[in-house]
C-alpha cells in the first residue's frame, strides 16, 4: 500500500505543471476560444515531443505503457491551465478504445501515429434519445458486400473536427436485422455522407455534431472481429471519466488559489474579506472539497484496471462526487468574487464554465449516483 | 502507486484476523453492536484491552521502549480497519490514545514508570478533563483554579462533558495555576486520583438516553504537585499535543463502512419494508458510501505521506471534520430506514442487557439513539466551526 507518487510521477506532474503555467495564460486562452480549431497544433506537436500523446498507450506500439494514474496527473495539469488541446477525445477515448479492440493491424496502424502526433481521434457515441445510456445506440451499421453502411446522428462529439479518424458506435445489423451488438467503426473524416457540425464546447475547446448519410466504409473499418463492444464501451468511458476528474480538480484548485488571494486583496468596509469568518469557512469548505475530488479522482485510477465492477462504482462515484463537489468550489468562487465573478472581464467565469462541462459529460452527478446505486444491488447479487 | 498489501502486510493481516477470531466473543460483539454511545462500557472494554495487552497490542501508537509494538503505518491501518469490520469493542482511549502519549512526551521518569504499565493492563480508566461549563470551544478561558500549598495543590472548580468520569479512577486536567497576559500561560496539566477527597459526579443523560458524559466537582481537592506533567504553566502545550491526536487519529473511515452496512442491511430487510427498493433511500447510501471512500482515500494518502516521514499537516482538521460529518449522515440515512421504528426509542441501558422485550427488532435498537447522541460528533474534540477555523488558517493561511 503505497500513494506516494514515484520519481517519474512526480518528474511527469512537475514538467506537466511548468509547460501549463508556461504556454497558458489569459490571452492565449482567450484566442483559442475564438478560434475555429480551438486548440494549438503547434502545442499538439509539443505534446508529442514531451511523450505525453504515448503516454498510456502500449509499448509496442510506440507507447510508454503508463496507467491511468499517470494520466491522472498529466489531466489535473491540463485543468489547472483550461488546457483546450484534444488530448481526451484522441488518447484517452479514441487510441485506448483501438488499443482494447483493434486488430494488431488496426492497432499497428494507429497507435503509433497518436503516439508521434500525425493522427488526431474522436470517439462518437452518445445520441439524443440514449440521454447518458452507453447501452442505446439507434445509429446502425449494414453490413454490405464491400463492408459496412452507417447511418444516424450522433451528438457531443468531443473535437470531432478536428480528428483524422472518427470512431463511431452503432448498432450491427445482418440480413436478419439488428444484431443486438455494438460495432465500433473507424470513420475517416473525409469519408462521404459524413457531415459534421461542430461548435466551441462550453469550457474550452469544440464538439461537433455528426450526421452520418450511407456512409461507407470498407470491412476492415470494424475494430476487431464484431464482438459486442458495450463493455469495451464502459471501460473506456469509465476511464474518461476518472481523466476527466482529475482535469476537474485542477480547474477546481485554479479556482480556489484565485478566489483565496482575491479575497485577501479585496476591502470592503475597511479590511480584506477573508477577515470575515464567514468567508473563511467558505473558503475551507472549498479546499476540503477539491481535497476529496482529489482522493476521488485519484480512487477511480487506482480502480481504472479493477473487475468491471468496481471500475464502474469507482468512477460514477468519482464523477458524481467530483460533479457536485465542482459546483459548488465553481459557484462559489463566483460568489466570493462579487459582480466581477460573472463577468467575462475575470477568467473566474471561464473556469467555472469549465467544471459545468466536466459535470454534465458522460452524465452528471444524480445519474452516476444512481448508476453507482445500481451497480451495488447488482454487486450484492452476484 | 498502489492500493494493494504487500506479503508482509497481507501476513499481519493474517494475524490480526487470527488474534480477533481467538478472542472477540459473541458477547464481547453483541454488546459492542448494541452500544448506541461513542465508548464501551468499561467491563466490555477493558476485557478487550486485557487481550490485546496479553498480545502486546495494548498500545499500538506508543513507542517500543513503553510497550508499543512498533508497527508501520500501515499496519496500524490494517489493525484498526480488521478491528472495525469485526466489530471489536472501543477500549479506553482516554488512556491509551490521549494521556499515554503525553505520559510519554512530557512525564517525569516516575510518572511513566507508574501509569504506562496501568493504561496498558487496563488496570487504570482515564477520563479527559478539560472542558468547562464556561469554556467550550474557548477551552483556554477555563477557570478551575490549582493552589500551591507546600507540596500540594488545592483543586476549585467544575469539569464537564467527562466522558466515562463515573467509570473512571484517574483523570487527566488542564487546571489554572496562574494568571498570565495570554489566557494560554498559567494553565497546568495534572494527573489526578478520583478517589480523592472533594470530588463529586453528576451524570449528564444526553438525547439519545445515554450515560456517557458528567459534570465533575472539585472542591478542596488536595492533589500532589508530582501529579504535574511537565513544567507549570506549559499545560497548553500539551493540551494541545494531546488534541491532535485526538482529531487526527485519522483512521475512521473502515468504522464508518461498518456503520453504513449495518443500515444497508436493515434497508434490505424485510423488517423495514426493504427500504432499499425506494430510489432515494438508494442513492443516499450510495452518496455515502461514495463520501467514505473519499474520506478513505484521504487517509490512506495521509498514511502514505507518514510511512515517507512527511508531515500531513493541518489536514487532521479535514478529516476529524469529515469524519463527522459523514457520521451524522450514517445515522440520519439509518433513522430514515427504520421508519415508523424510530417512534420507539429504548430508554432502558444497556441495551444488551435488556430484561424486557423491546418494542422493535434488536437490530433497530441502536438506530436513533446514534442518531439522537450523534449530534455531537460535530461537536467535541473542537467543533466544525473551530475545525473550519483551523483549516483557514492552517492550509489556506488567513
Amino acid at each position: 500500500m503505497d500513494l506516494n507518487l514515484s520519481d517519474e510521477q512526480r518528474l511527469l506532474r512537475e514538467s506537466a505543471e511548468r509547460f501549463v503555467a508556461e504556454s497558458y495564460d489569459a490571452d492565449h486562452r482567450r484566442k483559442m476560444a475564438n478560434d475555429p480549431l480551438g486548440f494549438s497544433p503547434d502545442v499538439w506537436k509539443q505534446f508529442a515531443e514531451l511523450g505525453w500523446l504515448a503516454l498510456p498507450l502500449p509499448e509496442e506500439f510506440g507507447g510508454l505503457g503508463g496507467g491511468a494514474v499517470d494520466v491522472g496527473i498529466l489531466m489535473e495539469a491540463f485543468g489547472r491551465g483550461l488546457v483546450s488541446e484534444p488530448y481526451v477525445a484522441t488518447v484517452v477515448l479514441g487510441a485506448a478504445l483501438i488499443d482494447r479492440c483493434g486488430t494488431t493491424e488496426q492497432k499497428q496502424a494507429s497507435l503509433p501515429k497518436v503516439a508521434d502526433g500525425s493522427l488526431k481521434l474522436a470517439f462518437a457515441h452518445s445520441e439524443r434519445a440514449a440521454r447518458f445510456d452507453l447501452a442505446k445506440v439507434a445509429t446502425s451499421a449494414n453490413k454490405t458486400a464491400q463492408g459496412w453502411r452507417l447511418a444516424g446522428s450522433k451528438i457531443a462529439v468531443l473535437d470531432g473536427h478536428a480528428a483524422d479518424e472518427i470512431i463511431v458506435s452503432a448498432l450491427m445489423h445482418d440480413h436478419h436485422g439488428p444484431s443486438g451488438r455494438i460495432g465500433l467503426f473507424v470513420v475517416p473524416a473525409t469519408a462521404p455522407g459524413l457531415a459534421i457540425s461542430d461548435y466551441a464546447r462550453l469550457g474550452g475547446g469544440r464538439a461537433c455534431n455528426i450526421e452520418l448519410s450511407d456512409v461507407h466504409l470498407p470491412e476492415d473499418a470494424l475494430l476487431g472481429d464484431g464482438d459486442d463492444a458495450l463493455p469495451a464501451i464502459e471501460w473506456a468511458v469509465d476511464r474518461a471519466m476518472a481523466a476527466l476528474g482529475a482535469e476537474a480538480v485542477g480547474i477546481m484548485q485554479t479556482l480556489l488559489d484565485t478566489t483565496l488571494e482575491y479575497t485577501k486583496i479585496r476591502k470592503q468596509f475597511g479590511r480584506p474579506l477573508s477577515a470575515n469568518q464567514v468567508i473563511r469557512h467558505r473558503l475551507a469548505d472549498m479546499a476540503m472539497q477539491v481535497d476529496e475530488s482529489r482522493s476521488m479522482a485519484l480512487h477511480a485510477a487506482l480502480k481504472a484496471d479493477g473487475r468491471p465492477i468496481e471500475r464502474a462504482r469507482a468512477a460514477s462515484g468519482a464523477k458524481a462526487k467530483i460533479g457536485k463537489c465542482a459546483r459548488f468550489v465553481g459557484e462559489q468562487a463566483i460568489q466570493l468574487h462579487g459582480g466581477m465573478g460573472v463577468t467575462e472581464e475575470l477568467e473566474v467565469g471561464a473556469y467555472f464554465k469549465g467544471l459545468v462541462a466536466f459535470d454534465t459529460l458522460f452524465g452528471g452527478s444524480a445519474h452516476h449516483y444512481g448508476r453507482h446505486a445500481e451497480l451495488g444491488r447488482v454487486a450484492m447479487t452476484t | 502507486m498502489d492500493l494493494s498489501f504487500n506479503a508482509e502486510e497481507r501476513a499481519f493481516q493474517d494475524e490480526v484476523r487470527g488474534f480477533i477470531a481467538k478472542n472477540l466473543t459473541e458477547e464481547m460483539k453483541r454488546a459492542t453492536a448494541l452500544t448506541p454511545s461513542v465508548f464501551s462500557d468499561p467491563e466490555i472494554g477493558m476485557a478487550w484491552q486485557r487481550a490485546l495487552h496479553k498480545q502486546g497490542w495494548g498500545a499500538p501508537g506508543w513507542p517500543v521502549e513503553y510497550g508499543g509494538p512498533d508497527w508501520t503505518p500501515a499496519q496500524r491501518w490494517i489493525f484498526e480497519t480488521e478491528s472495525a469490520r469485526a466489530g471489536v469493542p472501543n477500549v479506553n482511549v482516554m488512556g491509551v490514545k490521549m494521556v499515554g502519549p503525553v505520559i510519554i512526551g512530557f512525564g517525569s521518569p516516575e510518572q511513566k514508570n507508574f501509569y504506562l504499565p496501568r493504561i496498558l493492563s487496563g488496570e487504570d480508566y482515564w477520563c479527559q478533563g478539560y472542558s468547562e461549563p464556561g469554556s467550550g470551544s474557548d477551552l483556554s478561558s477555563l477557570k478551575t483554579r490549582a493552589v500551591r500549598d507546600g507540596d500540594d495543590y488545592i483543586i476549585n472548580g467544575t469539569k464537564i462533558w467527562t466522558t466515562h468520569a463515573h467509570h473512571a479512577n484517574r483523570m487527566f486536567a488542564l487546571v489554572r495555576t496562574s494568571d498570565g497576559p495570554r489566557q494560554q500561560d498559567g494553565i497546568s496539566f495534572i494527573l489526578i486520583d478520583m478517589k480523592t477527597p472533594g470530588i463529586t459526579t453528576r451524570p449528564i443523560l444526553t438525547i439519545g438516553g445515554d450515560h456517557e458524559v458528567n459534570q465533575v466537582f472539585f472542591d478542596d481537592v488536595r492533589v500532589p504537585v508530582a501529579n504535574r506533567v511537565g513544567d507549570e504553566g506549559k499545560g497548553w502545550t500539551y493540551g494541545k499535543y494531546l488534541l491532535e491526536f485526538e482529531r487526527g487519529s485519522g483512521i475512521a473511515s473502515a468504522k464508518l463502512r461498518e456503520g453504513l452496512k449495518a443500515i444497508a442491511e436493515l434497508a434490505e430487510s424485510d423488517l423495514t419494508g426493504r427500504a432499499i427498493d425506494s430510489p432515494d433511500i438508494a442513492t443516499r447510501i450510495s452518496e455515502v458510501e461514495v463520501d467514505i471512500d473519499a474520506l478513505e482515500m484521504t487517509e490512506l494518502r495521509v498514511l502514505s505521506a507518514l510511512q515517507t516521514g512527511q508531515n500531513p499537516g493541518a489536514v487532521s482538521s479535514i478529516l476529524k471534520l469529515r469524519n463527522s460529518e459523514i457520521r451524522q449522515e450514517v445515522t440520519r440515512l439509518g433513522a430514515d430506514v427504520i421508519g415508523h421504528d424510530a417512534l420507539a426509542v429504548e430508554p432502558m441501558r444497556p441495551l444488551y442487557k435488556l430484561n424486557h422485550e423491546p418494542a422493535i427488532p434488536e437490530e433497530m435498537l441502536t438506530v436513533m439513539p446514534e442518531y439522537l447522541n450523534g449530534r455531537a460528533y460535530t461537536i467535541f474534540g473542537g467543533t466544525s466551526e473551530i475545525q473550519r477555523d483551523i483549516i483557514a488558517k492552517m492550509m489556506l493561511g488567513i
